[in-house]
């Protein structure tokens, strides 16, 4: 309703019509800066084919060329028959296995971009619970005994187990 | 229409403010967005291609700089073998140094036989009581060894297998034929030799020009790899056929870090493995083929000069045997953009522990460190003591050769036959570069024999028949 205002505006004359023409310009100006950054932010998700991510599919974790190694070792793991990337790094539920891959896929693009990471790797406490999680669902009929907080790093399974999914050496 | 009332100047400022942040939001998201972008597509860029054929390559082109041109990445690393930084027991320190027409060196490393005068006493009469200097980076060899005051005493062409770049020298001295250069470049007098080359290591010392495959270009290693591997009952063992990739990655370094001695009057370099790694093996060989580095100037012992047998301790070490090679931890992987790399700034693990330790073991950098150092800590107070031990035996050998007995004593004989054991098995762990780290327990069990040996020396002195 405001543009419509003030294309009346700035048909009459004097400090009205002045103020509108700059206020439309600024509101073109504004609507183009979307259009750029949506435009670009649509090329990138394409370009960096950031629909894979939505998936199940391992292949799309190693589309960053770091996960190389931990997909080559996965292919070689015992774990390669029974469970994919997001089985072990994601948790249960839908709700919570996308708001998960939305936080990581944020901070991965924002360290990778800034080059700001640790080199090996190293995996957050948040993300090794979810996978301390996961080893206890399938193998609860060991675990179910088990009543250690998943954080509980001198109880958990990964302390000795740490390389069942992808041994990279 | 026209008569319509104008918009609220608030309305018109509101709209104004919103569409700026608007603008500001936008902006920022787009810097943000391509900054992303880039990085991906530069990733995509890299992982086309690993490197790029700029020149042509070959196995007579020595200079590291032309392969480098094709390898910029790896030669970057290679150039910070300059790099002077300690560790708490190695590394070295950059002393200034006003430079001579003779000795062009601007900087030195610390001296040993300054830190240690024992070190001195324990090789009198021979050229390292002159000048031992703790070892510098691979970019220094070639100087190191050219102005070395051991250069007083004559020394032969051999030296240059492990000081320079010598593999291209040793084929054109031989005629295209590398075993024949080897024999005569070890024969001719350190100067003339000097003349053949020209870089201290490099890349092709290790890597075939053509498919920068790992390759063993030392004639020393073939033979002595292949006698360790005959003594072991395989035969015909030919290195370059039969090592597997992750063999390769440790035997490359071993073309030089290992222990040897030079041959006859044709000075051939040989690795002593005839019988096996271990320090007795290597004492048996010596023993068998009566072989001495130099009589000893204050006890007259028949000595051996053990020297940096790095891959020997290694090899008695828990990770040889659970498949590290030396570049796991020496010239660890690592990430540049999306190209993984080996680091040729070849350096002491303890100033890379990320790279270097933490790819397996994953503990905090400090933990892993302080595991490092109380080895070396208990190997460097069992080397105290050992060292201790040999003064006592050397200055007891000193006061009775003073007192008169004869040279040919059974005592003296079996003394300094002790003191040459005990020197071989201390200057075995001394001389090499790790304070015990590659093998700790192999390292304070030839400390403690050592220790024995220089006693037992002692005591065949005063138990002897007057």
């Amino acid at each position: 309703m405001a543009i419509a205002e003030e294309r009346e505006g700035a048909e009459s004359a004097g400090v009205v019509t002045a103020w509108t023409r700059k206020t439309k310009i600024w509101g073109i100006g504004a609507g183009a800066a979307i259009g750029i950054a949506v435009g670009g932010g649509l090329y990138t998700f394409v370009y960096a084919r950031g629909g894979s991510y939505l998936s199940d599919n391992p292949a799309a974790c190693a589309n960053c060329h770091i996960m190389q190694d931990h997909f080559d070792a996965w292919h070689k793991s015992s774990h390669r028959a029974v469970a994919t990337c997001n089985d072990c790094h994601t948790p249960p539920g839908l709700l919570p296995k996308y708001a998960n891959k939305a936080k990581n896929g944020f901070f991965h693009s924002l360290y990778f971009t800034t080059g700001d990471f640790p080199d090996p790797l190293r995996i957050t406490p948040g993300n090794r619970e979810v996978t301390e999680r996961a080893c206890r669902k399938c193998h609860s009929e060991i675990t179910h005994a088990l009543e250690a907080h998943p954080r509980n790093e001198r109880l958990a399974c990964l302390q000795c187990h740490g390389d069942v999914g992808h041994p990279l050496r | 229409m026209k008569t319509e009332t104008p918009i609220p100047e608030t309305v018109r400022a509101k709209a104004f403010r919103v569409a700026l942040l608007t603008i500001v939001v936008a902006i920022l998201a787009t810097v943000a967005g391509l900054a992303f972008l880039t990085t991906i597509i530069e990733r995509k860029q890299e992982a086309k291609n690993p490197f790029f054929r700029v020149v042509e390559l070959n196995d007579d082109l020595t200079d590291p700089a032309v392969w480098g041109k094709n390898f910029p990445l790896q030669y970057d690393d290679y150039r910070r073998t300059v790099d002077q930084v300690r560790t708490k027991y190695g590394g070295s320190e950059a002393l200034p140094r006003t430079p001579t027409a003779a000795d062009p060196r601007s900087t030195l490393a610390q001296s040993k036989l300054e830190e240690d005068p024992r070190l001195k006493a324990m090789w009198a009469g021979f050229p390292f009581s002159l000048d031992f200097r703790e070892e510098r980076g691979h970019a220094y060899m070639l100087d190191d060894q050219t102005f070395t005051g051991r250069q007083a005493r004559p020394q032969p062409g051999a030296c240059l297998n492990c000081h320079s770049s010598v593999y291209v020298a040793h084929k054109q001295a031989g005629d295209g034929d590398v075993m024949k250069g080897f024999a005569k470049v070890n024969a001719m007098p350190f100067a003339e030799a000097r003349k053949l080359v020209e870089h201290p290591v490099a890349c092709i010392d290790c890597h075939d020009a053509q498919t920068m495959a790992l390759r063993i270009t030392r004639p020393a290693f073939i033979e002595g790899i292949a006698n360790f591997k005959a003594a072991q009952g395989v035969a015909n063992y030919d290195v370059n056929r039969d090592a597997t990739r992750q063999e390769m990655r440790s035997f490359v370094c071993a073309q030089c870090h290992v222990e040897y001695y030079f041959k006859g009057p044709e000075r051939r370099l040989v690795f002593p493995w005839h019988k096996g790694l271990k320090v007795e093996e290597i004492y048996d060989y010596y023993q068998e083929v009566g072989h001495a580095d130099w009589t000893h100037a204050d006890t007259g012992a028949r000595a051996l000069k053990a020297q940096h047998p790095e891959f020997e301790l290694w090899s008695q070490g828990i990770h040889a045997r659970s498949g590290v090679a030396c570049a796991d931890c020496h010239m660890p992987f690592k990430r540049v953009g999306a190209a993984k790399i080996s680091d040729h700034h070849i350096r002491s693990p303890l100033l890379n522990v990320n790279h270097a330790c933490q790819t397996c073991h994953k503990w905090p950098e400090a933990e892993l460190k302080a595991r490092v150092e109380t080895i070396q800590d208990r190997t460097h107070k069992l080397r105290d003591a050992a060292l201790d031990a040999l003064m006592d035996l050397i200055n007891d050998l000193k006061t009775a050769r003073a007192g008169g007995l004869a040279t040919n004593a059974p005592a003296l004989l079996q003394a300094q036959e002790l003191q040459r054991k005990a020197q071989w098995y201390l200057d075995y762990v001394e001389a090499e570069n790790s304070l015990g780290f590659h093998a700790p327990q192999e390292a304070a069990r030839i400390l403690a024999e050592s220790i024995n040996y220089a006693r037992q020396g002692q005591l065949a002195l005063r138990e002897r028949k007057p």
